[in-house]
């Protein structure tokens, strides 16, 4: 993209003196600052007020171009300092919940604060600049992968609102699982007939559909690109086809666990199959011909099992509690026995539930199958913690095995493996002519499964989480669509178990997503979380020195390699997290108003005087922020000795930055991020871990530069942890003066 | 659709809990224009008055807080808090519907500075904690309370302190004269999104629970642990601030009974399970005995299950309650069956917690279509999701919010 002329800075500072700001600090002297560097300062008792936005709104139409506002949090107001970002450069310096709400009023430490917070601002916004959007000619379409009921559904829901869909599915027919179904669970009051599937419907309305393009026996060999401009390569019968994509819906589904694993529990006998087996015959009427008298269900058969399965399906019990009802409607004679752990049969499905417990025909027990034999042409099944209160021997026709379902994503690709192995050992083999300093960097799994076969350094399909089972989601309570790759939203049972129902609302979700990521990415901003952000990551690539930590380190794959190896960013894949720029040693990486020089130079830009302690905190501004919000909410009072710079997120710490702020005599540096590990809350999945596995490399600098380790710190702080606040802060305080000031300070 | 956004019809979302703020945020990040109606007056719902969630035990303002900047930040989403939608008319793609705005008593000017709080002397029951404490009648609902701006309780219009609130406000916020207001407007569609209540517990007959004050519900259990919550977070006894040794949690109360909600509420063994590790994690040496009819946790959800089994202070007990004693002291006894071995357990307990279930609150909406619990049925422009529609937990609630907005945005282009 072309650098377009900034326009000069016109730099104006408004400092309110409500909400006690100015009954708790010098104003006169905390105006001296921005004065002092020929800002055109105003204050004003009620700035938020009609007034005083007025004020400031006159000021931007008389040309002002970056307005800093000294007043309260800029998480509140936020509908009255909102102004154009794409023309007015807008930096809140919190004096009210971050300064004079937390610490003593006219007191000369917090003063001192307030003045500091001002000089970091100003400093920032100095140089600071308006975003440059991203815009590039886009794809609008969005590509389904997977024809079962949760891909026919997400294209079928895309179309009708308005989008051009291509469906690729791999079988000749379209249909998936479904398809193959005699009946589906209850879907409507009163809950207690399975109903006949309308896939065949679903199918026609699809192939029917205008702008649904259908790939039927197909694959995607390969995906290159980025959100609103994927290009996508089609197999089909032997030739190939690339269609220009802007986002994608993966539904690919299950496959059922696989049965021969299971030979404990009789798999391999005769009249033993799986639910998925037994599906099949009672739809094909094998099962009508076979008629069997008497059929045991074992449930959790190799599910909520640590030696398969560890999780529930959460579809086998009112599986079988639907087939059980096949065998009771084809003969009132017949008897199903139903062996469970627990029955789960969440919401309305408990009368379908009910009305089979009532059937006196159907025997439910919960308990532990021992084993199941042949004997004299029948099948025994023995059990055990009953509830009955005694072992049991139940005689059979038939045993149904409950298995439990499996991601398509969990399942290894030969073909996609062996390339991904390949691919990995040349790397392996070009980071060994570089010298090697680093350990492995801690990642997620990806299993090569040969679904999507992305174009990406990072790897051909989704990660996985940590104990993830190869579900490929990120955040699955509060932004269940997110995977770590951008535009590619997973919906139906290859993001979590699920019934056909649930896949049916679930594709709704995610075709909304895949058709919001090209609005948003039309618009040049962010997909989630930063949708509000137009920025993206700008590098100086003549001083990159292909230590490819970029590269590995974004969470989300965003960039792939040059010819030499460098970083090529792919800027619609950019989450704008800024893990990237806390990675780089080079300092090449900078958005417009985020960047090594900015932060480096808030952090220098306050002095640090003899007989004071001052730290940097970096803060969170997702989680740790709003924390220290509310703390200053509560009154709590903390020391005043920290200053605060929000960060993205704690992943965008450069270490540069920790010798910048030490050399320039702060005694310490705080960095408040969010919990890592399994439970991960980083809204950017591995930015609190990458902060502090950086950390774990300062330590050594800092030790060569005779600083004590202990003055760099990264405490975990959750949102909600904001009581704790004034403790984190207060110890980390006291552990500095046992230390000692900074033996830099004053120079 | 224009690069600007704010295309196509505008979508009226009622309810500000996490399905309706979903709903809001997912249709008006992709570009359409939406009206968010919520009763309360702020923002949230039941997800903001929730200590953790399960199974990460993460706290729910995490995802909160992004919400709300997704709102603070996009300019296609109009917020109404008090309010209540009146009254619909018209068919899909085009609805005229009326929302009464009840009166805040508290105006845009406010800055949440808490001046008024400061002045007034009368205390009303906090209803952000179910009424286990008191705030100050002018008030923020919470810390992250959006709108971030003070409320005055109609019960102090008309007194003395109403006139303090409002002369120790410097920004002319307080308006003592507001009245309700109606606001009319055109909407494509409609989206349902207004959660639940949590099942009153007193009907249970058998376990009588009236009247005996360590017997508390889930959501009480949430505020209880909550470090905003009127304990600042310890688990105490109700009756007498002790700290909790032995707590009982009754699975099913009321749930799955043709007497009272005949459903799976979906959530409350999770929730439990949940609650278990608050009690655990405070006081390493407590029991928890957890009496349940089968645990329900599906999904990967089974693991933190398997995680609560490793706990051997944990028990489980297949068995329904069938009585809960009260002693003298206020201790409690809970009696029950258990079904694995016959026996009748009598286990002794400082607190019972009663996992009880979510009714739907969609009693009065206009045009609404529910079934026989009282779930909305969804029907073409107007759509329901969340608990509102079926009970889910909140990574359902989330995932059903963004198909609903899907759905509103295919009626409200037309």
């Amino acid at each position: 993209m072309t650098e377009e002329q900034a326009q000069p800075k016109k730099i104006a500072a408004y400092i309110c003196t409500g909400c006690d700001i100015g009954d708790s600090l010098d104003i006169e002297k905390l105006a001296s600052i921005p004065q002092g560097s020929n800002i055109e300062t105003k204050t004003h008792e009620y700035l938020c007020g009609e007034e005083g936005a007025a004020m400031i709104q006159s000021d931007i139409d008389g040309g002002v171009n970056t307005v800093i506002i000294a007043a309260c949090s800029p998480r509140a107001k936020t509908d009255v300092f909102k102004y154009d970002p794409l023309t007015v450069v807008t930096e809140r310096v919190n004096l009210r919940e971050g300064v004079v709400w937390s610490h003593e009023p006219n007191d000369e430490d917090t003063q001192s604060m307030a003045e500091d917070q001002l000089k970091m601002s100003i400093a920032k916004a100095q140089k600071a600049e308006c975003p440059d959007p991203y815009k590039e000619e886009i794809s609008r379409t969005i590509l389904v992968v997977g024809g079962g009921i949760t891909g026919l559904t997400a294209a079928a829901e895309a179309s009708k609102a308005g989008s051009q869909v291509v469906l690729v599915e791999k079988e000749p027919e379209l249909g998936g699982y479904v398809a193959k179904l005699k009946s589906t669970f209850p879907s409507s009051a009163p809950y207690e007939e399975p109903v006949e599937p309308d896939i065949q419907e679903r199918i026609k309305a699809v192939e029917e559909d205008g702008n649904i393009k259908v790939y039927t026996g197909a694959k995607i060999e390969k995906i290159v690109g980025a959100p609103g401009m994927f290009d996508v390569t089609i197999k089909q019968n032997g030739s190939s086809q690339t269609e220009r994509i802007g986002a994608i819906v993966l539904a690919t589904g299950f496959v059922p666990y696989d049965a021969t694993k299971l030979d404990h529990l009789g798999y391999g006998l005769d009249n033993v199959v799986t639910n998925f087996e037994f599906e099949e015959m009672a739809k094909s009427g094998e099962l009508a011909q076979k008629a069997p008298k008497s059929v045991v269900f074992i449930q959790c058969a190799g599910s909520r099992d640590p030696e398969h399965l560890p999780y529930c399906s959460s579809v086998c019990c009112m599986t079988s509690l639907k087939q059980a009802k096949y065998i009771r409607d084809m003969d009132s004679d017949a008897m199903a026995y139903i062996i469970y752990k627990d029955m789960r049969t969440p919401g309305q499905y408990e009368n379908f539930y009910k009305k089979m417990q009532d059937d006196e025909g159907v025997f439910l027990t919960k308990g532990e199958v021992t084993g199941v034999s042949e004997d004299g042409g029948s099948l025994v099944v023995e059990a055990t913690d009953t509830l009955l209160g005694e072992d049991i021997k139940v005689k059979a026709d038939m045993v149904v095995l409950a298995t439990g379902m499996v991601p398509t994503t969990a399942i290894e690709d030969e073909a996609a493996k062996a390339a991904w192995e390949e691919y990995l050992r040349r790397g392996r083999e070009e980071d060994q002519q570089q010298p090697q300093e680093e350990e492995e960097l801690p990642d997620a799994r990806m299993i090569p499964s040969g679904i999507l076969n992305l174009d990406y350094m990072q790897g051909p399909e989704l990660p996985e989480l940590k104990n993830g089972y190869g579900f490929p989601d990120s955040h699955y309570i509060c932004f269940p669509y997110e995977t770590r790759r951008t535009g590619i939203y997973a919906a139906g049972p290859v993001r979590h178990p699920m019934d056909s129902a649930a896949s049916v609302e679930d594709a709704a979700g995610a075709a909304l997503k895949a058709i919001q990521c090209v609005e948003l990415t039309a618009q040049g901003r962010a997909v989630h979380p930063r949708t509000w952000d137009m920025t993206y990551p700008d590098l100086f690539t003549q001083r990159c020195t292909q230590c490819k930590r970029c590269t590995q380190e974004c969470p989300f794959g965003m960039y792939n390699e040059d010819e030499k190896a460098s970083p090529l960013p792919n800027p619609t894949r950019c989450r704008r997290c800024g893990v990237c720029l806390g990675a780089c040693p080079e300092r090449i990486i900078s958005f417009k108003d985020f960047s090594i020089d900015i932060v480096g130079s808030m952090g220098k830009a306050f002095s640090n005087p003899e007989g004071k302690f001052k730290v940097v905190v970096f803060a969170c501004e997702n989680d740790a922020l709003p924390a220290l919000d509310m703390a200053g909410v509560n009154r709590l009072k903390y020391s005043p000795a920290i200053r605060v710079i929000p960060l993205r997120c704690a992943g965008n710490l450069n270490l540069v930055w920790v010798a910048d702020i030490l050399s320039a005599g702060a005694d310490g540096i705080l960095i408040l991020g969010c919990k890592h590990g399994d439970d991960y809350q980083c809204h950017f999945i591995r930015g609190s871990e990458l902060c502090e596995y950086r950390l774990g490399k300062v330590q050594e600098t800092l030790n060569r530069l005779m600083l004590e380790a202990e003055r760099v710190q990264f405490r975990n702080i959750a949102i909600e942890d904001y009581d704790k606040v004034p403790q984190i802060i207060d110890d980390f305080m006291k552990r500095l003066e046992e230390i000692g000031p900074n033996p830099f300070k004053g120079f | 659709m224009s690069d600007e956004g704010s295309a196509g019809g505008t979508i009226l979302v009622v309810g500000g809990g996490i399905s309706g703020i979903t709903t809001a945020v997912e249709a008006a990040e992709t570009g359409y224009n939406v009206v968010l109606v919520e009763k309360n007056p702020s923002l949230g719902g039941r997800v903001a008055q929730l200590s953790k969630y399960f199974p990460k035990l993460c706290p729910p303002y995490c995802g909160l807080e992004i919400n709300l900047k997704r709102i603070k930040t996009n300019p296609n989403i109009t917020c109404y808090t008090l309010a209540e939608l009146e009254s619909v008319s018209g068919g899909p793609g085009a609805y005229d519907v009326k929302i009464k705005v009840n009166p805040r008593y508290v105006n845009d000017n406010c800055t949440a500075c808490g001046k008024c709080a400061e002045a007034v002397s009368t205390e009303i029951p906090n209803e952000f904690n179910f009424g286990m404490d008191t705030t100050k009648a002018a008030y923020l609902p919470h810390e992250l309370a959006f709108p971030f701006r003070y409320v005055l309780s109609p019960k102090i219009i008309g007194t003395e302190d109403a006139q303090k609130a409002a002369a120790a406000c410097k920004y002319n916020a307080i308006d003592l004269d507001m009245q309700p207001e109606t606001i009319e407007l055109k909407v494509g569609s409609i989206v349902y999104a207004t959660g639940w209540e949590p099942f009153d517990a007193t009907k249970i007959e058998n376990l009588d629970v009236a009247g005996k004050e360590n017997v508390i519900n889930n959501m009480q259990m949430e505020r209880l642990a909550s470090s905003n919550g009127p304990t600042g977070g310890r688990i105490q006894r109700p009756s007498d601030g002790k700290e909790v040794e032995s707590i009982a949690f009754v699975q099913c109360a009321g749930s799955r009974d043709e007497n009272y909600l005949p459903y799976c509420s979906a959530i409350c063994c999770l929730a439990s399970m949940k609650q278990a590790t608050y009690i655990r994690e405070q006081n390493p040496d407590s029991k928890v005995y957890i009496f349940y009819i089968d645990i329900r946790a599906p999904g990967k959800y089974e693991l933190f299950y398997q995680r609560l089994q490793e706990d051997e202070n944990v028990s489980f007990i297949k068995g329904k309650v069938a009585q809960i004693n009260e002693d003298a002291d206020k201790g409690l006894e809970v009696v029950a069956e258990d079904i694995q071995t016959g026996n009748k357990v009598r286990q002794k307990v400082d607190m019972v917690v009663l996992a009880t279930g979510m009714v739907p609150a969609t009693a009065g909406l206009p045009q609404v279509e529910t079934d026989e619990s009282g779930f909305a049925i969804p029907k073409p422009g107007i759509y329901s999701t969340g608990v509102a529609k079926k009970p889910m937990e909140v990574a359902a609630s989330v995932q059903d919010a963004t198909g609903a907005a899907l759905k509103a945005i295919q009626t409200a282009r037309d």
